[in-house]
């Protein structure tokens, strides 16, 4: 599409679409990721944005009723292919999820779990202090690594969970509504912290919130309900550009409602 | 429709433009006559008076950044509200023409000295009726309307190359004239600035329907 969405793409969704049961979720679902940028996913209640972020990284196998059709490839392997370890796929492509989900666990162990349960052969100490200042939480938590992951805030506990996420050494990171539990002050501190991440890692954010996506992100896919249905509730790409063509003059009228808070 | 609040305040943002509008349009009606008739006291005024469109503009200003501030606008709104900044501030400069002709007129005061008055205020009807014409259409919105006006800012601009041809020519043959008739350069010089303003504001209906931010000046004279 553009230049920027061309160069290097790291996951790439063709032609994806998934079902419950009968009832399919999004249809026909079709864009590139490029490295190292911020995508924020957009759209009403129920168009299937974190349906779509959970086929990144096969947590939809997890759904015994889910169907996943048409293929998503990950540095250019389709990661649907017949001999692909989903558990490897998810090392790769962490998620962090709307609610802050701290092990009830110290906080050291929130970060050396995952590490541990790969065989992780490095200084685990190490480890744990960069997962930690990468996201950027090891100076409120440094002296007292021991704590409950579950004593600290909301906010620290989302950083905790982004961190974890950090420590099993990823090249993505998937945020479903990462910031919708915290408060202002923390949630800016995760967009901050987004920012620095991508320095090293893309990053994939499901948002309700307009102004988040157009703050933190570098392009924006909006997913609305397709009209040609009204029967059902199916999800299909609208709109995927540069963020700041999606928020001041967006192609399609359909964004344009949605995103001045007309739609529908 | 779930943003009628917001609609309403911004059509009231709108009356706001068009009521500024109608303020500088008579304000450079009424100083262009007063020149034309040398009332002082008219004039003067007028100079008094350009406070109430300044006072305007900063209301209107305050307005917009209100409802940008509390109902963080997007795409077509926040280009319409941006695109009400910069055209509120258009006017108020335009404004500030119609108080310099005001301030001239003082200066010139009854001395006589040769003058093309029948340009000058055709120079001002062309720039008013300009200005009412792209006014509407801002508000209205309406593109062709907008891209079809800067063409009479060309006829603008070739009165004011006669207006200054002639005033140069008269201080040329006499010049004891000069100082006076510097002044007749400057009102020139507002009206003619007055009708490009116009032609800027014809550029924002363009950037709010379409997104495009085009140059629609016909002339590269950007000078103040």
């Amino acid at each position: 599409m553009k230049e920027e969405l061309s160069n290097s793409t790291i996951i790439s969704a063709k032609n994806l679409s998934v079902s419950y049961g009968s009832q399919e979720a999004f249809h026909g679902i079709t864009l590139d990721i490029p490295r190292n940028k911020i995508v924020a996913i957009i759209g009403p209640s129920g168009c299937g944005k974190s349906t779509l972020i959970r086929c990144f990284n096969r947590m939809n196998d997890l759904v015994p009723s889910a169907k996943v059709s048409g293929d998503v490839f990950y540095n250019g392997q389709n990661i649907y292919g017949p001999n692909v370890d989903a558990v490897q796929v998810r090392r790769q492509i962490g998620m962090v999820f709307q609610k802050p989900n701290p092990f009830p666990k110290s906080i050291y162990e929130n970060i050396s779990f995952g590490a541990k349960v790969n065989n992780y052969q490095g200084n685990m100490d190490e480890l744990v202090e960069k997962s930690l200042k990468q996201a950027a939480l090891w100076d409120e938590v440094k002296d007292d690594l021991t704590k409950s992951g579950l004593a600290l805030s909301g906010g620290q506990q989302q950083r905790l969970c982004i961190a974890r996420a950090l420590a099993t050494e990823p090249e993505v990171i998937l945020m479903d509504e990462p910031a919708s539990a915290l408060d202002p002050i923390a949630t800016l501190k995760i967009e901050e912290l987004m920012q620095e991440l991508k320095e090293q890692y893309t990053i994939i954010i499901v948002t309700h919130n307009m102004q988040q996506a157009s703050r933190a992100s570098d392009l924006t896919a909006f997913i609305s309900l397709d009209r040609t249905r009204v029967d059902d509730r199916v999800g299909v790409l609208v709109e995927y550009d540069l963020t700041e063509k999606i928020f001041i003059k967006p192609a399609e009228k359909e964004t344009e409602d949605y995103i001045s808070g007309r739609f529908g | 429709m779930p943003r009628e609040l917001f609609e309403r305040k911004i059509k009231q943002i709108q009356d706001e433009i068009l009521l500024l509008g109608s303020m500088v349009e008579q304000a450079t009606l009424d100083a262009t006559a007063a020149f034309k008739n040398r009332d002082i006291p008219t004039s003067i005024t007028l100079v008094e008076e350009d406070q109430m469109i300044n006072d305007k503009r900063f209301a209107i200003e305050n307005a917009i950044l209100i409802q940008m501030a509390t109902q963080q606008p997007l795409a077509h709104d926040l280009r319409l509200l941006a695109s009400m900044l910069i055209v509120t501030n258009e006017l108020e400069r335009m404004g500030d023409y119609a108080k310099g002709i005001a301030k001239n007129t003082i200066r010139l005061a009854n001395r006589e000295i040769p003058t093309p008055v029948r340009d000058i205020e055709k120079m001002a009807e062309l720039g008013v009726s300009m200005l009412h014409k792209a006014l509407s259409a801002f508000i209205k919105e309406d593109i062709k309307v907008a891209v079809s006006i800067p063409k009479e800012d060309d006829e603008v601009d070739t009165l004011f190359n006669k207006c200054y041809q002639s005033i140069v020519n008269n201080m040329i043959a006499n010049s004891k004239i000069i100082d006076d008739s510097s002044l007749l350069l400057w009102i020139v010089h507002d009206l003619e600035r007055f009708s490009d303003r116009v032609v800027n504001i014809c550029e924002r209906t363009v950037f709010i329907k379409s997104g495009e931010m085009l140059e629609m000046s016909s002339n590269d004279d950007e000078t103040e």
